[in-house]
């Protein structure tokens, strides 16, 4: 009798440790997470004012002492009447999407040349991927500017060599963000290819090209199709940062490179409008929501894949 | 030989290594610089590391960005690890796709978001219950460690999916209680992966640039808030000299790191 006490006790304290151990990191995210978002979508549906904090109330008393809910959908027309918004979407989105081409066009020979090399090789080479990724990224974006100065070092040498005859203006360009971002991004790039294509059985290659198939055709046929994985992670992971990117476009970029990264810090710090603010990043949320989903149902099926193997 | 493909290959590694390490090794020389004219070379000199260590604003942010990726560290670590062995060994429990979720969405949410939605709920909660009362060193730490512990939950997560539960099993079936056999079996094995979550989130938290931003108060300003609100201006010797320090420390610990990991792989 006393046993079962003991046991059904025990028992007790391993479930109020098992909650215990669940309920920390659940409170805490869904007070610094999930609330955080709950309050910026109320707050994109409230007007602006001049007080402390800048927005009407969402719950407002009326006379008779009851409340009422006050919410417009003015800052969501004000974002698609003011054209400044769109184009600035529109402008984030192909940035994002040319510097992700970009990235997977130089990162996917490196990517392929890391994965080929002899071992001890292969793991500096890797290695020296890591190493830039730990690397600050304003530090790694600074980098840049010296370069990049109409009187820097990139112009410096051009016209030493003799290439050119004027300074190029490259700093404060489209041309610079883009720079900064594939050079950024560009280990984002790398090891998810580098991931996948370690991967890749040699033996299907060499098959292939037993079978009469030209190096293009081996590559074209063999190789590419089976990196897909790989390729889609990375420029996943290159697109969807990419978008909302504030640091490089504030340093590299000029007056007129639009990133609504950009224009959601401006809004917030300069004009202090929060429910623009704030509706500008409800539609950039929902602008990524498809990639993000995508990537997230990717990555869970290789993780049950990861873990169906492990098992057999 | 080379043949052709093994050649373009080649030439693309040494074309990638030189776009990833040439602006790094830039910043290094020109930090030695002795020209007030940033980018022109005038000799060799240290006059811009003595300056920086007479800089007591720049020493200050260095102490508070240290002080809070400490923190954030500890803290991410040990909720990381939670969240982590909730996801790999718990299958089923109520909300736990809210969970997998909000462990999720951290990791790929602009940080212009994350930084604007934490100051909303920071103005709130102090419109509401009066806490926080001032935003500074507390609100940047609570921030770091949201999306901190998200990065640490995934290290552990796929290094438990990893290894066997066969172990964890044969405790449980000799008798021990799972509180026991997480603490004796289950934290040993991920252990190197914690230090890894900890490395991480310190350096997430230490290169923190949006989020601080947003959430930080007056007087409050930690090292990447004055590094941008410097270079914002342009190029800065002293910059050169930080970020030489900087890179010099972050290589000799990720070098360190990789030769231990090498050497217990072997073993």
């Amino acid at each position: 009798m006393s046993g079962l006490l003991i046991n059904l006790d025990n028992s007790f304290r391993e479930r109020l440790w098992k909650n215990l151990v669940i309920a920390i990191p659940y409170l805490w995210l869904l007070l610094f997470f999930l609330t955080p978002f709950l309050i910026v979508l109320k707050i994109s549906l409230a007007d602006p004012i001049i007080a402390q904090p800048p927005y009407t109330p969402f719950f407002q008393e009326t006379v008779d002492g009851s409340f009422s809910i006050y919410a417009t959908f003015d800052n969501f027309l004000y974002l698609f009447q003011d054209s400044l918004y769109f184009v600035t979407y529109l402008s984030s989105v192909k940035l994002a999407f040319i510097s992700t081409f970009f990235a997977l066009i130089i990162g996917y020979p490196i990517a392929y040349g890391i994965a080929r090399s002899p071992q001890p090789t292969r793991n500096i080479l890797l290695l020296m991927i890591v190493i830039p990724f730990w690397i600050s990224f304003l530090l790694r974006v600074y980098a840049w500017m010296g370069i990049l100065k109409t009187k820097g070092l990139l112009n410096g040498f051009l016209l030493w060599i003799g290439i050119i005859d004027q300074p190029l203006e490259l700093l404060y360009t489209d041309t610079a963000v883009y720079i900064g971002m594939i050079y950024s991004y560009l280990p984002f790039m790398i090891l998810p290819l580098y991931a996948n294509l370690e991967k890749l059985d040699i033996r299907l290659l060499e098959a292939a090209s037993d079978l009469g198939a030209k190096r293009w055709q081996v590559f074209k046929d063999v190789t590419l199709p089976l990196s897909l994985p790989g390729i889609i992670a990375g420029c996943l992971l290159v697109f969807i940062p990419s978008i909302g990117e504030y640091v490089i476009p504030a340093l590299l970029g000029g007056a007129d490179t639009l990133m609504i990264g950009r224009v959601l810090f401006d809004e917030f710090f300069l004009n202090r409008d929060w429910p623009v603010a704030s509706a500008v990043a409800i539609v950039l949320v929902l602008l990524l929501v498809l990639p993000i989903v995508y990537f997230q149902k990717r990555q869970s099926q290789e993780n049950m894949q990861n873990s169906s193997q492990a098992v057999t | 030989m080379l043949n052709k493909r093994s050649k373009f290959i080649f030439s693309m590694l040494c074309f990638g290594f030189a776009f990833l390490y040439i602006p790094i090794a830039l910043v290094m020389i020109y930090s030695f610089n002795d020209s007030k004219l940033v980018t022109i070379w005038g000799g060799w000199t240290l006059k811009w590391y003595v300056e920086l260590f007479n800089n007591e604003n720049i020493l200050n942010a260095a102490l508070l960005s240290f002080r809070i990726a400490a923190i954030t560290a500890t803290f991410a670590t040990i909720f990381g690890t939670m969240a982590g062995l909730i996801l790999a060994r718990l299958k089923q429990f109520r909300g736990r796709m809210l969970f997998t979720g909000m462990i999720a969405s951290p990791l790929v949410m602009p940080e212009v978001i994350t930084g604007l939605s934490l100051l909303l709920l920071f103005v709130s909660l102090q419109d509401l219950i009066g806490w926080p009362s001032q935003r500074g060193m507390n609100t940047i730490t609570i921030a770091h460690i949201t999306f901190s512990m998200a990065y640490v939950a995934v290290i552990i997560q796929s290094r438990l999916t990893e290894i066997n539960e066969s172990l964890e099993e044969a405790a449980m079936d000799l008798g021990a209680k799972p509180a026991r056999v997480i603490w004796d079996i289950t934290l040993p094995i991920i252990f190197p992966a914690m230090i890894s979550g900890w490395l991480l989130s310190f350096t997430l938290s230490l290169d923190d640039l949006v989020i601080s931003s947003f959430v930080s108060g007056p007087g409050s300003t930690t090292l990447p808030m004055l590094i941008f609100s410097k270079v914002r201006l342009g190029v800065a010797p002293d910059i050169n000299a930080l970020a030489t320090i900087m890179i010099v420390i972050v290589t000799i610990g990720v070098c360190i790191a990789a030769a231990i990991i090498n050497k217990k792989n072997k073993n």
